[in-house]
Formats: structure tokens, C-alpha cells, sequence
């Protein structure tokens, strides 16, 4: 939430990177867009497709569109970066000081792993 | 964990904590669901027999629970925005935290039982 740091004097504090800034902004843009692509993503696989039908084939063919493995990306990337930026935040509030730098690189690890595990399987599937 | 608790308390307290709890619940799913997605790499053979653990009653069960967070992530997460443009409303985020409660449960509960049907139908043959 919108707080500014205040010194003790009551003087603004003035943080040596915009990083958090601009993590607070993406957390607002992304959790807009995923709003709407992430509920209506489930809602269409789960009620649409339906889980008990959906197979190897079903993604197969939904994948024959390029506009379903944009949409797949989108959700993959703004997903997972709002979440990994929101489980670092989690974090930070309640690792202990020693060990919390050594905790955020292993989500950064992991973000970046699975993004482009993700990304991957998007770009290079091919139908059999 | 003790901030949880111990912080002042009230309904907006319990608003950020289930914000929270429900985008890490969320978050470990859409792990799971890389990975799994990432086995169609290994054809329809090795990605179909996986696929059994989505079938699975307790994981239909999960699922309830998933579309729980999905959705109450997606409606508090909103309430923080419109906060956070308009700070004025902060007057009133309790009752907007109602609110949303009521629109939460207008969505969640009926999809909730439609998707728990089919998970009582199986569990008890009926």
C-alpha cells in the first residue's frame, strides 16, 4: 500500500533505488490485467473446456493458435512475476535479516527457471 | 508469523492477511501448473498419465479452494487499488471490505457448488 518512508525527524526518506517504485506500479498493472486474464483463464478451462477433458491433445490444438500461446505467455509472465514479486515481499517482512538476501536470490532462481520453463513450452511445442 | 495476531486487528487486518495467504496459495499452484505444462514437452504418453492428479477428488477439492484465492485476491487486490488512487477512501475501506465480501460471495459460492458436484458424485456414487 501507498506508504512513503518518514525519517523520525518527519523528513521524507529519499530510497537509493527506484526498484521498489516501480515493483509497487507493475504490482497495480499486472494485478489489473491478471484480473481479468487469470480469472477468465480458469473459468474457460475449468467450465469451458472442462479438467476431466482436457489432455495432451486438447492443449495440443488449442496451441495450433498463435493467439492462444500469446494469451499463454501474457498470463505466464505477468502471473508469475506478480506473484514471485508478492512472495518476495512476504519474504522480506518475515525472514530473518541474516538469512534474506540468501531467501529472495532462491526466488529469484526459481522465477527464472520456471519463466522460461514456461516460455519454453509455449514457443518450441510443436503437434505431433 | 506473529504480526498476524499480534497487529492491531479488526477487519482489515484479516482482509490483508487472507490477501496474502491466498497469492502464495495461488502462487505455489501456478508452480505446480508450469511444471506440469512444461511435461508436454515429453508427448501425449508421459503428460496424459500425469494428468491423473488433476482428476483426483482431492485435487478437484484444491481446486474450490484455488478459485477461493483466484477470487478473493482479485477483488481485495482491486479494493487496494482504488485506495491507493483515492486515498479518501481509506474512510470507508471496512465497509468496502464488505462490500466486497458480498460481491466475493456472490461469485465464489455458486461456482464453488457447481464445481463440487461432480466431486460428491464420484466420492459417493450417486
Amino acid at each position: 500500500m501507498a506508504t512513503r518512508m518518514i525519517s523520525r525527524r518527519g523528513v521524507p526518506v529519499q530510497p537509493r533505488s527506484r526498484f521498489e517504485l516501480y515493483a509497487w506500479l507493475f504490482m497495480r498493472i499486472s494485478g489489473l490485467v491478471l484480473i481479468f486474464m487469470a480469472v477468465f483463464h480458469f473459468l474457460y478451462m475449468h467450465f469451458y473446456l472442462q479438467v476431466d477433458h482436457i489432455d495432451f491433445n486438447v492443449i495440443a490444438s488449442r496451441w495450433q493458435n498463435p493467439l492462444w500461446r500469446l494469451y499463454d505467455f501474457l498470463l505466464l509472465v505477468f502471473g508469475f512475476t506478480h506473484g514471485m514479486n508478492g512472495a518476495r515481499v512476504v519474504a522480506e517482512d518475515y525472514v530473518p535479516r541474516m538469512a534474506r538476501r540468501g531467501v529472495v536470490a532462491i526466488l529469484v532462481l526459481v522465477y527464472l527457471v520456471f519463466v522460461f520453463m514456461g516460455a519454453w513450452i509455449i514457443f518450441t511445442f510443436r503437434t505431433p | 508469523m506473529r504480526e498476524i495476531y499480534t497487529y492491531r486487528g479488526g477487519p482489515g487486518m484479516i482482509a490483508w492477511a487472507l490477501h496474502r495467504l491466498a497469492g502464495l496459495g495461488v502462487i505455489l499452484f501456478l508452480a505446480l501448473h508450469i511444471f506440469d505444462i512444461f511435461l508436454m514437452q515429453f508427448g501425449p504418453e508421459t503428460f496424459n498419465q500425469l494428468l491423473f492428479l488433476y482428476k483426483h477428488p482431492l485435487f478437484r477439492l484444491m481446486e474450490i479452494f484455488l478459485l477461493f484465492g483466484l477470487l478473493y485476491h482479485a477483488l481485495n487486490g482491486l479494493r487496494v487499488i482504488l485506495l491507493d488512487l483515492f486515498p479518501a477512501t481509506a474512510r470507508f475501506q471496512v465497509q468496502l471490505w464488505y462490500v466486497q465480501m458480498v460481491i466475493f460471495a456472490a461469485a465464489f459460492i455458486p461456482l464453488a457448488v457447481l464445481m463440487g458436484i461432480p466431486i460428491v458424485r464420484e466420492l459417493f456414487a450417486v
